[in-house]
């Protein structure tokens, strides 16, 4: 099982590696994800009262569409010279190379909303301290969810023509229970509300993300044979 | 030692292999032609475990491929004219990373024997983005190789590859032929396919429609063949 793992951890930093020499993923995800603030913050006045009403639903449609911006590309490095086959070739039972996906888009979308945090913050005028941990629980945990299907789906949309469109359509309905319980939990979360008021919300997290994770690793198999 | 018996492949109403037997003795050549379309890359990729058969049976030195596809992937290697290498990884790191998924004990070392093999030395640390196609189909067989398999397939491994790099990678399947490996070999050329095997077949519409010893034939006795078969009308 240590094996594994290994392996699905040198997936990962192998992803990592790639994205370093070829800056593909990352650059596009973050212009994107600012990009969505800058508009916003044209489109609403930061001092207005409701802003913080709003704030959470432009946090999660900047977060939700940079990191489908990057879920189209994860299978793209593999498809270029098949090297998806010579990972199906290795010993390794195929949920590995799923799960190794996982690690790196999930470590890619962490990166771009931590560095689209500060942003936010100033765009919107809103301080960011004082809920600066129960924020991260909330990306972290939507994130592996939205992950979790997205790597999926971007397995089954790398195989088909006009996959970059197919994915999308694919991806949001089934999002749907994860963005809104991450909606709803950043909205009181900034609102100053205790953690035992947004339990429901990331409760529900958890569980789309064990679901899928697990209903990945079982259906993984199937969708990457030809 | 390979055994495939009554082997069939259906996607949707297309039958990509209807009904292949074929036994590979071990240590054997065997080169496989046919047109495009024939079944012959579906055949290996049902032998190297990456497309399960519709119905049938693979023995790989006595493993069933279906049941035991983790322990047979151990002993093949691939090479096919697509490199499955990464164009953003050196030479070194794209060997490394292949041999950490195989488990095996050294990787760079493994990874730095294998590329003086091939005859890429000095240019271990290279981006393969930057490699010429005969020296990425080069290092291609060394990532077939990291693993040490005993058998060995190849797709179609000349394509794409000038007169130069075709004449290097022949010398490369010669020196991995007298290894008393294992080896099936898909090919157009004929010429290529007669030079190193022992043993040719025809693959004619997902079914083996013809097999015999290569010392039997001459280029030209095998082309009358191979064209009246396939109805190319030479």
């Amino acid at each position: 099982m240590t094996s594994y793992f290994g392996r699905v951890m040198h997936i990962g930093l192998k992803d990592l590696k790639v994205e370093i020499r070829s800056k593909e993923r990352l650059y596009s995800m973050m212009v994107f994800s600012i990009l969505v603030m800058v508009i916003f913050n044209f489109a609403f006045d930061p001092g207005a009262e409701y802003i913080r009403e709003v704030a959470p639903g432009i946090l999660w449609v900047a977060l939700v569409f940079s990191a489908t911006l990057g879920l189209n590309k994860t299978f793209a490095s593999e498809k270029e010279q098949d090297c998806l086959q010579g990972l199906m070739l290795s010993p390794l039972d195929r949920s590995g190379i799923y799960f190794g996906k996982v690690l790196s888009n999930t470590f890619f979308s962490l990166i771009v909303a931590m560095l689209t945090l500060p942003f936010f913050a100033v765009f919107f005028n809103i301080s960011l301290l004082q809920v600066f941990m129960p924020l991260t629980l909330v990306i972290v945990l939507a994130t592996i969810g939205f992950i979790a299907v997205g790597t999926l789906f971007a397995a089954i949309s790398v195989g088909v023509k006009r996959g970059e469109m197919i994915l999308p359509i694919l991806l949001f309905p089934i999002e749907v229970p994860v963005i809104i319980a991450a909606v709803k939990a950043t909205s009181m979360i900034l609102d100053g509300r205790m953690m035992v008021d947004y339990s429901m919300w990331l409760k529900i997290l958890i569980l789309f993300d064990i679901i899928f994770l697990m209903v990945s690793f079982v259906t993984f198999d199937y969708l990457v044979e030809e | 030692m390979i055994k495939v018996s009554a082997l069939r492949k259906t996607y949707g109403s297309v039958d990509a292999l209807r009904g292949v037997d074929l036994h590979v003795k071990e240590g054997e050549f065997l080169t496989l032609f046919g047109p495009n379309g024939a079944g012959k890359t579906t055949l290996l990729k049902t032998l190297s475990t990456i497309i399960k058969p519709t119905s049938g049976k693979v023995y790989i030195d006595g493993l069933d491929a279906i049941e035991a596809d983790h322990e047979v992937r151990r002993k093949i290697g691939v090479i096919s004219h697509k490199t499955f290498l990464y164009g953003d990884l050196s030479a070194l790191e794209n060997l490394v990373f292949y041999a950490r998924m195989y488990q095996l004990p050294n990787p760079e070392e493994r990874a730095r024997e294998l590329i003086e093999e091939v005859g890429l030395g000095g240019r271990e640390n290279h981006l393969v983005e930057t490699f010429s196609r005969g020296m990425e189909q080069r290092l291609s067989i060394a990532r077939a190789l990291i693993h040490n398999p005993h058998i060995i397939y190849l797709d179609e491994p000349y394509s794409g590859l000038d007169q130069h790099a075709s004449l290097m990678l022949g010398n490369l399947l010669k020196k991995l032929h007298t290894d008393t490996r294992t080896i099936i070999m898909t090919t157009h050329n004929i010429g290529h396919g007669l030079e190193i095997s022992d043993r040719i077949v025809i693959q004619l519409a997902g079914k083996v429609v013809y097999e015999d010893q290569t010392a039997n034939h001459t280029t030209k006795s095998f082309e009358k063949v191979y064209f009246e078969m396939v109805g190319g009308g030479k």
